[in-house]
């Protein structure tokens, strides 16, 4: 298994913010939400669909518990290391990753994101380990069915 | 004196490392350990330290607790599950070994198994914060109770000295609120960037939470200066650099020994810093003479129990 190469994301942090706002949980997505888990065919077309679209906007690798709100929309999945609550040690002085110096750093990604938009206290939030049975499901669906509470304090 | 000891009264703490052989023999432990004792209040035991197969670690903090030396067992995320992350830190408690430092984990890219899968089932924030839930609410992180909990004394690491600069002090301050009692920094030879570093700590109030031990080592050759510099992550100033550079090879030791001795002393100056830790991986005999020369005398001597 190869491991994870830091992605930075193509869309600016106002622009994800705003596709949250726009995606945020409702009686209407948890009801679509709930039809897609009990329609096997469904789900696995709009998962399908949902790995195009992250996948291509965050290098996202679909591990289903989105920490995307909490990271200025930086994956720290896509960390070689997976480290969801900061960067590690061995960043190089110019930003680049320990384990692939030709990328940047996706925590340094995040931080400058942060900055920017005065978001730097989001990324104080403790990050719980995550439930590795959940990879390959679709984040949305988990999200829009309150199953993400509790991912971070 | 143990290091909790040291560290409740506040007294300025010094640790060493110690680095397990490749080999099933304990000798090279207790060489470094018989060094050591007397001089430190605990020496970290590393675990598989740059990515490289060495003999366990709690198995090394075993040794050297007969040793006389109080050991700080090191854990890696890398190689570990949950599971086994807590099993052995319950072994751990149970063995009576009174500090653990808790870290991800060099990638094993770096190391003698690239082809190995690197776990990172957890990171080291989420690493500390469950020895705590297991030490003080008695809880694995599935919920099951422990019976009794472990006692160790938790510990975190930290580099001030790598992007993104302004974060390195928040970032601490999540392992601080994850439940570190102690953190050990990398190396400092940048002494202003590391007041920077400091200042920050205490604006967010982690100094009085949290005991920061600054790191610190000599630079065993100019060969070993030459790989330092290529180590991500590690700062040497030119001014460090050029000073070595001025002297002749067998003054190396003697020079760095002196760098190592004053960067010390002004570290005991910086407020908030509440001790040392002093990496001489290979030089242990070197970590008296380094402490005796930057005004630290041996240990006071533990209470008869």
């Amino acid at each position: 298994m190869m491991s994870p190469h830091p992605a930075p994301p193509r869309i600016s942090l106002k622009t994800a913010l705003a596709l949250q706002r726009m995606l945020r949980p409702d009686r209407m997505r948890y009801a679509f939400a709930a039809w897609l888990e009990a329609t096997p065919v469904a789900y696995r077309l709009f998962t399908w669909w949902e790995e195009k679209i992250k996948g291509r906007l965050f290098g996202c690798r679909m591990c289903a518990q989105c920490a995307l709100p909490s990271t200025a929309y930086a994956c720290p999945e896509t960390c070689p290391k997976e480290l969801r609550n900061g960067p590690c040690g061995g960043v190089r002085e110019d930003g680049g990753c320990e384990v692939y110096p030709e990328l940047r750093c996706v925590w340094v990604i995040a931080y400058e994101r942060a900055e920017q938009e005065g978001r730097v206290a989001d990324l104080r939030r403790l990050q719980r380990p995550i439930d590795q049975r959940k990879w390959g499901q679709s984040s949305w669906v988990n999200y829009w069915l309150g199953r993400d509470e509790g991912l971070w304090e | 004196m143990s290091l909790r000891a040291a560290l409740t009264e506040r007294r300025f703490a010094v640790t060493a490392e110690i680095g397990p052989p490749r080999g099933a023999n304990a000798e090279a432990i207790r060489r470094a350990a018989r060094a050591l004792r007397g001089w430190v209040d605990a020496a970290n035991v590393t675990d598989n330290q740059g990515a490289m197969v060495r003999m366990a670690s709690w198995a090394g903090s075993l040794i050297a607790m007969q040793e006389g030396v109080e050991p700080v067992m090191q854990l890696v995320c890398r190689d570990r599950n949950r599971m086994a992350l807590q099993s052995d830190l319950l072994g751990a408690g149970a063995l009576g070994i009174p500090n653990v430092l808790l870290l991800t984990g060099d990638h094993p890219k770096f190391g003698d198994h690239p082809d190995a899968r690197g776990v990172f089932d957890l990171d080291s924030v989420q690493l500390v914060w469950m020895a705590r839930t297991m030490r003080d609410d008695g809880r694995l992180l599935s919920g099951l109770e422990l019976k009794p909990p472990p006692r160790w004394t938790i510990g975190a690491v930290e580099n001030p000295f790598a992007p993104p600069l302004r974060y390195r002090a928040e970032r601490l301050g999540k392992k601080v609120a994850a439940g570190a009692d102690f953190v050990q920094t990398q190396y400092v030879f940048d002494l202003p960037r590391f007041g920077e570093w400091m200042q920050s700590v205490r604006e967010l109030g982690l100094a009085e939470r949290c005991a920061v031990l600054a790191g610190v080592g000599p630079i065993r050759s100019a060969k070993a200066l030459d790989r330092m510099h290529q180590i991500p992550g590690i700062v040497i100033p030119d001014e460090v650099t050029n000073r070595l550079r001025g002297v002749p090879s067998d003054r190396f030791l003697d020079e760095s020994i002196a760098i190592c001795a004053e960067i010390v002393r002004a570290l005991r100056e910086i407020p908030g810093v509440a001790g040392v830790h002093v990496m001489a991986f290979g030089l242990e005999e070197a970590v008296p003479e380094i402490l005796e020369r930057a005004g630290l005398g041996r240990r006071p001597q533990a209470v008869a129990r």
